[in-house]
């Protein structure tokens, strides 16, 4: 392997391949980390409202969980760049396809945010709904509001039990990011596919990338996994053996 | 005026009816046991008297105010009410000093130094200031159920629910929980308690209610009941837990 075609000019922009390579792990950050808050702020608001007792609120949670998840991520990228700037009012579709800047990357960001945020609902769901009913009736008991009871009793406890599944999916967003290519968003697959068209160094630039997601997502495994352990609950069932 | 009273409350699951026209009541001080089989009904009618159970004919008063009522509002008078539950309970993810902070800060406004010491003060009481800054995880299941007890005094309330309170602790560990009940309605608090365990009955409890199939079958004074029980019900039910 020959890696010295990095530091060649590059076809176009004046700096070298690697500064290619470069802007293309800042895109990839960039998306997957706005597409997480996104998905985290929005997924736990869902999974939420997908456990209270009111219909009107659960309803439309769980139509928007089947929704999102059912689609391919592929499809929906598609739909959010192509099809919805053509139903909306023209106006906003006009702005949608000629003022908004960088109009790609935040169809990108908005898609992979609330495809993710559909997956977050149902594990911050699965965690509220595995603790005991009886912590309910505890929280409330003493005089805590339901929210309150959520505020302080079932989430604490929730995201807890639920940071395994949740860094998975935390994972998948940056694995999931490459996807925005098929609409023109030049992160790092996209780069490295454009680095060996122009330069047939395939083996070499396909082999960065994937050195570079293994290191990306192995420092998320691992921050995740000191938050896990920083938020340990002494003497509690579920985190012994660590 | 009583502190708790039923007025004919009935409560249906579905098509299935689990209290049927129950009426009682507790005064002011007075410690209630209620008693029965499994499915009996008495932890469902213990949680009309919070509105942990919603039930669907009938009132239910506590200290002049109507559970069932719209206008109610229940964390405000649960908040008066403290609560034992069987499994104990408490927040696994706060040590036992903020188990106790929790309520009397965000409900009752008290700020973190006066509930702490309050949580303190009662700790001493129930024997458990030295595990004041342990999670529940770390305790046995008396010591959780003797910090729940705390926990619900924490609020100065007007009464105490009692649901199986000593169903889920290993035999050696039932006397420290009994203990602090029995200390408690000495005291003179106002208590309703659903438990198996007769010998608390006989000490200190002034009337003891047996449920069977969703009724109140004995409603009696604790000599009444361990005396001349007059349903038949209650007698098989007495001589098959008291044999042991």
């Amino acid at each position: 392997m020959d890696f010295g075609f990095l530091f060649e000019p590059a076809f176009s922009g004046g700096g070298t391949y690697l500064d290619w390579v470069i802007s293309g792990i800042q895109w990839t950050l960039y998306l997957s980390v706005l597409g997480w808050i996104i998905a985290f702020v929005l997924g736990s608001i869902l999974g939420v409202l997908r456990t209270v007792p009111l219909a009107i609120l659960r309803v439309p949670a769980t139509i928007y969980v089947e929704v999102f998840r059912n689609i391919p991520l592929l499809v929906q990228m598609f739909i959010w760049y192509f099809v919805v700037p053509e139903i909306v009012p023209k106006a906003a579709g006009d702005w949608l396809k000629t003022q908004m800047p960088m109009p790609e990357f935040w169809n990108a960001v908005f898609c992979l945010g609330t495809y993710t945020a559909s997956r977050v609902a149902e594990q911050v769901r699965a965690g509220i709904q595995s603790i005991p009913r009886g912590q309910v009736h505890a929280g409330l008991a003493i005089g805590l509001t339901l929210p309150q009871t959520y505020r302080h009793v079932l989430l604490p406890m929730s995201y807890r039990i639920i940071i395994p599944p949740l860094t998975t999916e935390f994972l998948t967003i940056f694995k999931n990011s490459s996807v925005a290519l098929t609409i023109g968003v030049l992160e790092l697959t996209a780069q490295a596919r454009q680095i060996s068209e122009y330069t047939f160094q395939t083996f070499e630039i396909f082999t960065i990338a994937t050195v570079v997601y293994a290191l990306i997502t192995l420092t998320v495994t691992f921050t995740m996994r000191w938050i896990e352990g920083r938020a340990r609950v002494p003497g509690y069932i579920g985190t012994t053996g660590k | 005026m009583a502190m708790i009273e039923f007025r004919n409350v009935s409560k249906w699951y579905g098509s299935f009816q689990v209290l049927k026209d129950c009426s009682t009541s507790v005064e002011k001080g007075e410690v209630v046991v209620v008693c029965g089989p499994s499915g009996s009904g008495k932890s469902t009618l213990i949680k009309c008297v919070n509105g942990l159970e919603p039930f669907q004919q009938g009132e239910v008063i506590v200290n002049g105010q109507s559970v069932g009522d719209r206008g109610t509002r229940l964390p405000q008078l649960r908040a008066k009410i403290g609560m034992v539950f069987q499994h104990f309970e408490l927040f696994p993810h706060m040590d036992v000093t903020a188990n106790l902070n929790l309520a009397q800060v965000k409900v009752l406004g008290r700020s973190v130094e006066e509930a702490t010491a309050k949580s303190h003060a009662l700790l001493q009481r129930v024997g458990m200031i030295e595990h004041a800054k342990k999670f529940p995880g770390q305790l046995s299941g008396g010591q959780q159920q003797r910090v729940a007890i705390a926990r619900g005094l924490a609020m100065d309330p007007v009464a105490m629910l009692f649901d199986e309170p000593t169903s889920a602790l290993d035999p050696e560990m039932i006397n420290e929980v009994l203990d602090v009940m029995v200390e408690l309605a000495q005291e003179g608090m106002t208590m309703m308690c659903v438990t198996h365990e007769m010998g608390f009955a006989r000490k200190v409890a002034h009337r003891v209610i047996f449920m069977d199939q969703g009724e109140i079958v004995e409603d009696a004074p604790k000599e009444d009941f361990f005396g001349t029980p007059r349903s038949e019900r209650a007698q098989q039910f007495l001589s098959k837990i008291l044999h042991h």
